[in-house]
């Protein structure tokens, strides 16, 4: 039992940084309906930005913290405004490879910048252990857990009860309806790349004391979040990280309990079976149009 | 200065891709009535709204409002120039409740207490949205996001108001009731209206100026009176066909205009 429950926290972690990627690919996507695949790769950079304000600059943890979030935050910016807006309207396909194309281009340049070695920062939950009776919780762990919930509550009431969270839910619904009603479409879109770099920055630096940081971190997580946010149901935010949770969860599970090879099976197999049986995802919505 | 059109389109082009949409149209809103472009499926008149609201650009021509050139400004700073346009098919946001569909319509404006007002005024004009205030807008029946978009565009306060089919898709006694409160909303709060309709009997009912819109030219442009009165439009528009004296038809009529 007690191997159960340390498993089922450590999956659970594991899950909500599945989560938070999943997240940043739900918000773009229902936004202007472009994949990006690019997802991993800004949690990426945004751990080596993190490297950069607390291992090399020797700032204290929650400043490096702080000026990471925002430094990526604005890398989402820039990054749509030079790579995505020009080529909006143009096929899909091209968006898709454009995005890949930005996931190469980065984790090179993360290898050039940084060095390809395994890079460390200490943080105030990198040793620390969690003891309730034989239970044994190690902070990093917990840490995840916990800043993934505090990040949940205050996106939740970023997007019900403000003023542009509405505007962006409105116009990820209807984006020409969205222009009559004077809402500036395109800076909105800039603010929703904005986030989901930041979420991902989050991601990135609550990762960084359990895989260390390195320039491929992003493209293997990358990979498992985007069938977390697939389970979900693409386009639901909810979805997308109770998603990621059921894939961090199955996939320890199964590294602890099944033989070898299993762990990165299980999380496919559960995603072929939800699909099958409900196509539209764990919490896709569907709404027809009158006419 | 008052007798100065409010809205001005002069000689304006617009295309989608390669192909002429709009071939050099213009027309004029007086300030405080309604104007109606009517014409055929593909004969442009979507086209003039959405090059006036600024989500399509002109190739040529000017549109002013109020004097000052909105050609090519971004949809958004025209609709905070007091121009809202109700799109064809409601456009409505589904997921969004009637509530903040109609906030949405309000965005730009920044008087809290105002808007709460004109949610209630606008509850007056469509009471029938009062009840359906938390319900999703996808929820709704067609004729109830049809009320909603308009409400939604008044939202913002328009001085002039672009309605796309208004009664598209709705029953004849809904069609009424709308256009009795397009009437409503023009004279009471002296919105000035460009009305585009297929519903040509009901349009030019309420309009007080028509213009006549055929493969992106005006055919023809008159009061509305006249215009009803009209043998081409009574033929070609509202479906009355030509008893005379003789009791004859000729194989096909022409348009005097051909």
């Amino acid at each position: 039992m007690l191997d159960f429950i340390q498993q089922f926290v450590s999956g659970t972690a594991l899950g909500c940084v599945y989560g938070l990627i999943a997240l940043g690919f739900v918000l773009i996507y229902k936004a202007t309906e472009v994949v990006n695949f690019a997802q991993g790769e800004l949690m990426m950079v945004g751990g080596f930005f993190v490297f950069t304000f607390i291992g090399l600059l020797g700032l204290n943890y929650w400043i490096g913290f702080a000026l990471a979030v925002l430094g990526m935050a604005a890398f989402g910016m820039v990054t749509e405004r030079l790579i995505i807006r020009p080529i909006l309207g143009y096929p899909q396909f091209s968006i898709v490879m454009a995005t890949i194309g930005l996931g190469y281009f980065l984790r090179s340049l993360a290898g050039m910048i940084w060095g390809t070695d395994d890079l460390k920062i200490d943080t105030p939950f990198s040793d620390g252990v969690l003891k309730i009776g034989d239970l044994v919780l190690a902070h990093d762990k917990l840490s995840v857990i916990v800043a993934t919930l505090i990040l949940c509550v205050v996106l939740y009431f970023f997007f019900l009860k403000t003023r542009m969270g509405t505007a962006m839910r409105a116009t990820s619904e209807n984006m020409l309806a969205a222009y009559y009603m004077g809402i500036p479409v395109k800076t909105v879109v800039s603010l929703i790349w904005a986030i989901s770099a930041a979420v991902a920055c989050c991601a990135g630096v609550l990762l960084a004391p359990i895989t260390f940081i390195h320039s491929n971190v992003g493209l293997a997580l990358g990979l498992k979040a985007f069938p977390a946010a697939v389970l979900g149901g693409f386009g639901s935010i909810p979805g997308a990280l109770v998603g990621g949770v059921i894939i961090g969860v199955l996939e320890t599970m199964a590294g602890f309990y099944l033989a070898q090879g299993w762990k990165d099976v299980v999380p496919y197999l559960v995603l072929l079976a939800v699909l099958l049986l409900k196509p539209a995802g764990l919490f896709g919505l569907q709404l027809r149009k009158k006419v | 200065m008052s007798d100065e059109p409010i809205l001005k389109v002069s000689n304006v082009e617009s295309y989608y891709g390669p192909i002429m949409a709009i071939r050099g149209v213009s027309l004029a809103l007086p300030r405080g009535k309604i104007v109606t472009v009517l014409g055929a499926n593909g004969a442009g008149k979507t086209t003039i709204l959405k090059t006036i609201s600024g989500v399509l650009d002109p190739a040529k021509g000017s549109v002013e409002l109020e004097g000052n050139q909105i050609q090519r400004m971004d949809a958004d700073k025209i609709v905070r120039l007091g121009l809202s346009h109700v799109p064809e098919g409601r456009e409505v946001f589904p997921f969004l409740s009637v509530r903040e569909n109609l906030q949405m319509g309000a965005y730009l404006r920044t008087d809290k207490d105002g808007v709460a007002q004109d949610i209630e005024r606008v509850f007056g004009y469509f009471p029938r949205l009062k009840e359906r205030i938390d319900q999703p807008a996808g929820s709704l029946s067609g004729g109830e996001q049809q009320m909603l978009a308009i409400s939604r565009a008044l939202m913002n306060r328009p001085k002039v108001l672009l309605l796309d089919e208004p009664s598209l898709g709705l029953s004849p006694l809904l069609v009424k009731e709308i256009f009795a409160i397009i009437r409503r909303v023009n004279a009471e709060q002296g919105v000035s209206i460009l009305l585009v309709e297929q519903n040509a009997k009901m349009a030019l009912e309420t309009a007080d100026y028509g213009y006549v819109l055929e493969v992106g030219r005006v055919v023809m442009d008159d009061t509305c009176e006249k215009l009803l009165g009209s043998k081409d439009i009574q033929e070609f528009y509202l479906g009355a066909s030509d008893h005379g004296a003789r009791g004859e038809r000729r194989w096909k009529k022409k348009k005097t205009w051909r």
